[in-house]
């Protein structure tokens, strides 16, 4: 299982023969047969021998489900605590669950640029098979394109999942209430700066680890708990403030949070001082927001708490307009946690 | 955060607030140079912590915002050029210039690329030799002396590929310009803790003896700002004019020698045209002669036409203190951070952003009422 596959350097493709990707690994000859023979057939376990079709045939239970899809742009793909394949696949699982979902099954599609490493391909392969592993779903089908050098960054992955919805709740921006309390499941921002701080070569003394992981399993735990879960986020691109102002403005209600209840890591607020960043604008790739019901708040909380241990309350839901999210500050005054206009870019001093 | 925590601390805040009340007997407007000063004043609410009467008139030292829109478009036609790799700091990629910003020219095939210290376009000019590679260098005395060691070490490693678009500014000159203002309402000035860190307190000297004007060099933490304001406000009460230095821990009387030697070896003083202000004389940093090769306007030999700012935008009003964002009647509609006007809807430290980010068209209301 996802041990054996750990990467070890053995790549099944004999390196000798083609270290690398070259155009014709996606010409539909011999060279693709083997690239999916034994690159993603035996990486990924197919679940028949006749697997290898145009599509998969798969027996779904009875019920509601969800579907999903997602694409994965990372330098470098491979990264302090995780890797774009990794990634791709807690990515996906973590936007079903963000409909309560639990997932089943997984498509991967591949672009890769002609010159990729056959080793990073292996290594990225196996990191896939582990993390589909650890959230206990199967890649059951997939797609490999080659374009020329130049023509795209390495690698780029995209995956489709389907989940089941196994509770009644409607969990979206229009179930939220006014009183209902915001919940994050752990510290923000960690992703974004450990990423911009290999990428720009930054060299901070501490390697920061990503956030990248999945989050199914407390949300599971919590709608079994029974705890009436109105809306959950995940905190990707754009960090807290946009994924905040979007269910704001969805709702048409008034968030309000307060500033020293968001949890940030110190490493993480020292490099955003230093830049010049808002941690709250930056992305995670294994965090969450979560309006629930207030009588449920404190259960909620200590579901999410044992699953990471930065989880917090942050906030609630108002009445009032306009609809925005307002932070009150440490020092006693509130402001607007704006939607941030573009990418973050560093400022000059 | 050690050194960070305790400059926020709420009861410290509180503290200071009530003594700038107690100290208060009638109104004051207190300039704060920087934009980073401003920022924090608005991300951390402390002009509402102040007494009614002490108002915060919002300064001109943003570096992004006062580079002017001509030499905005010479880096739009440099970083076009084939065979070029264009280097700026982040901020200055979404600035306007008269028909485009670096980042359409970035995605129209233009090598432009985000660096932290002008020493990285340095060395990228190594690794590079067969393109030019120029560094868009912005900002006023903090910034200058990281430039000046980039040119410095080109020299000295013979990199002919490698050179700057020159927009260093000056802010003694400036705050003069804003004094002898017939339309200038500051009384004393929170002067930026950053620029002093590096020049020292003296050359602030002449300026508050000249205008009667109290200077209190400030560091950039909610509880530094509040206690410049505080030293201001004291000063003002007591009808002193004098150079303070609250951001002690970081400015030294004498500045950093060293850095300033390094200026002055690779600058010259020269005039200088800020956007929204106009020329001031003697306010910015040109390449001495010994570099004249590293002068990107001079080598790519770039027009130097006049470029007029759009008609609707009061920038320059909001740089010169005169109105707050808010008070521009395009701030929020015709303009805002994603479809900006001028660069002080742009840029992280600039004035009209600042407002919009952290008090957004709620402080149209807030304007409408207190006028």
């Amino acid at each position: 299982m996802a041990d054996s596959l750990e990467f070890t350097g053995a790549c099944p493709i004999p390196i000798q023969q083609y270290p690398r990707i070259l155009l014709a690994h996606g010409g539909g000859g011999k060279l693709m047969h083997q690239l999916v023979e034994k690159m993603f057939l035996k990486g990924f376990g197919h679940p028949s021998p006749r697997a290898q079709h145009d599509s998969a045939v798969l027996t779904m239970p009875a019920g509601r489900l969800a579907f999903t899809t997602d694409s994965y742009v990372v330098q470098p793909l491979i990264f302090p605590g995780g890797d774009i394949g990794s990634m791709s696949v807690f990515g996906t699982v973590n936007d079903l669950a963000m409909s309560g979902a639990r997932a089943l099954h997984l498509s991967a599609g591949f672009i890769l640029e002609e010159g990729l490493p056959m080793e990073t391909l292996w290594r990225i392969v196996c990191s896939m098979r582990a993390a589909a592993d650890r959230c206990g779903v199967q890649i059951v089908t997939g797609d490999t394109k080659v374009v020329d050098k130049g023509r795209g960054d390495g690698l780029f992955i995209n995956t489709a999942g389907i989940g089941v919805l196994e509770h009644p709740l409607l969990i979206s921006p229009d179930s939220v209430r006014a009183g209902d309390a915001i919940l994050v499941s752990g510290d923000l921002g960690r992703h974004g700066i450990a990423i911009m701080s290999v990428r720009e070569g930054l060299g901070f003394e501490a390697t920061l680890q990503s956030d990248s992981a999945p989050v199914a399993a407390p949300i599971l735990e919590m709608l079994a708990a029974g705890i009436e879960i109105h809306c959950l986020r995940d905190l990707t691109r754009g960090g807290l403030a946009s994924t905040l102002n979007e269910i704001a403005q969805a709702a048409s209600l008034r968030l309000c949070l307060e500033d020293q209840l968001i949890p940030v890591r110190d490493d993480v607020h020292a490099a955003c001082e230093m830049l010049g960043l808002d941690p709250l604008l930056v992305a995670c790739e294994g965090r969450f927001a979560a309006f629930v019901a207030p009588r449920d708040a404190a259960r909620a909380l200590a579901i999410l708490q044992r699953s990471q241990a930065g989880a917090a309350r942050i906030g609630e839901v108002a009445a009032e307009m306009p609809a925005v999210v307002a932070l009150q500050t440490a020092l006693g005054p509130s402001r607007i946690l704006e939607m941030p206009s573009g990418e973050q870019l560093p400022r000059i001093c | 955060m050690k050194y960070l925590d305790e400059y926020r601390d709420a009861d410290g805040a509180r503290q200071y607030a009530r003594e700038i009340a107690r100290v208060t007997t009638r109104p004051w407007n207190i300039m704060e140079v920087c934009g980073g000063q401003t920022h924090s004043i608005l991300k951390f609410g402390l002009d509402q912590l102040l007494p009614e009467g002490v108002t915060l008139i919002h300064g001109p030292g943003c570096p992004v915002c006062v580079t002017p829109l001509e030499l905005i478009d010479q880096a739009l036609e440099i970083a076009a050029r084939p065979n070029t790799i264009f280097c700026s700091f982040g901020d200055m990629l979404r600035v306007p210039g008269s028909a485009a910003d670096l980042l359409s020219v970035k995605a129209a095939s233009g090598d432009v690329r985000i660096v932290y210290s002008p020493l990285d376009a340095v060395k990228i000019a190594a690794e590079n030799p067969a393109s030019e590679v120029v560094f868009f260098a912005v900002g006023f005395e903090t910034t200058a002396p990281a430039t000046a060691m980039s040119v410095y070490q080109a020299a000295r490693k013979g990199l002919g590929n490698f050179s700057i678009l020159v927009s260093h500014v000056l802010v003694p000159p400036a705050m003069e310009a804003l004094l002898s203002s017939p339309q200038c309402r500051v009384q004393g000035f929170l002067a930026a803790g950053h620029v002093c860190a590096v020049m020292g307190c003296a050359e602030y000297e002449p300026i508050a003896a000249k205008y009667h004007v109290p200077i209190v060099v400030t560091g950039f933490e909610p509880l530094d700002i509040l206690q410049g304001v505080f030293m201001c406000v004291s000063q003002l009460e007591e009808g002193r004019a004098e150079v303070e230095n609250q951001y002690a821990r970081a400015v030294r009387q004498t500045g950093n020698q060293p850095a300033q030697e390094l200026i002055r070896q690779v600058f010259t003083v020269v005039p200088r045209k800020w956007r929204g202000v106009g020329e001031i004389p003697q306010s910015g940093l040109g390449l001495r002669d010994a570099y004249a090769g590293f002068d990107a306007a001079k080598k790519f030999g770039l027009s130097r036409h006049t470029v007029e700012e759009p008609a609707d935008c009061l920038s320059g009003l909001v740089l010169q203190g005169r109105i707050k964002p808010p008070e521009c009647p395009a701030y929020g509609k015709r303009c805002t951070p994603e479809h900006p006007l001028g660069a002080t809807m742009v840029s992280s430290e600039g004035a009209c952003a600042a407002y919009y980010r952290y008090r957004g068209l709620a402080a149209v209301k807030a304007a409408c009422e207190t006028q």
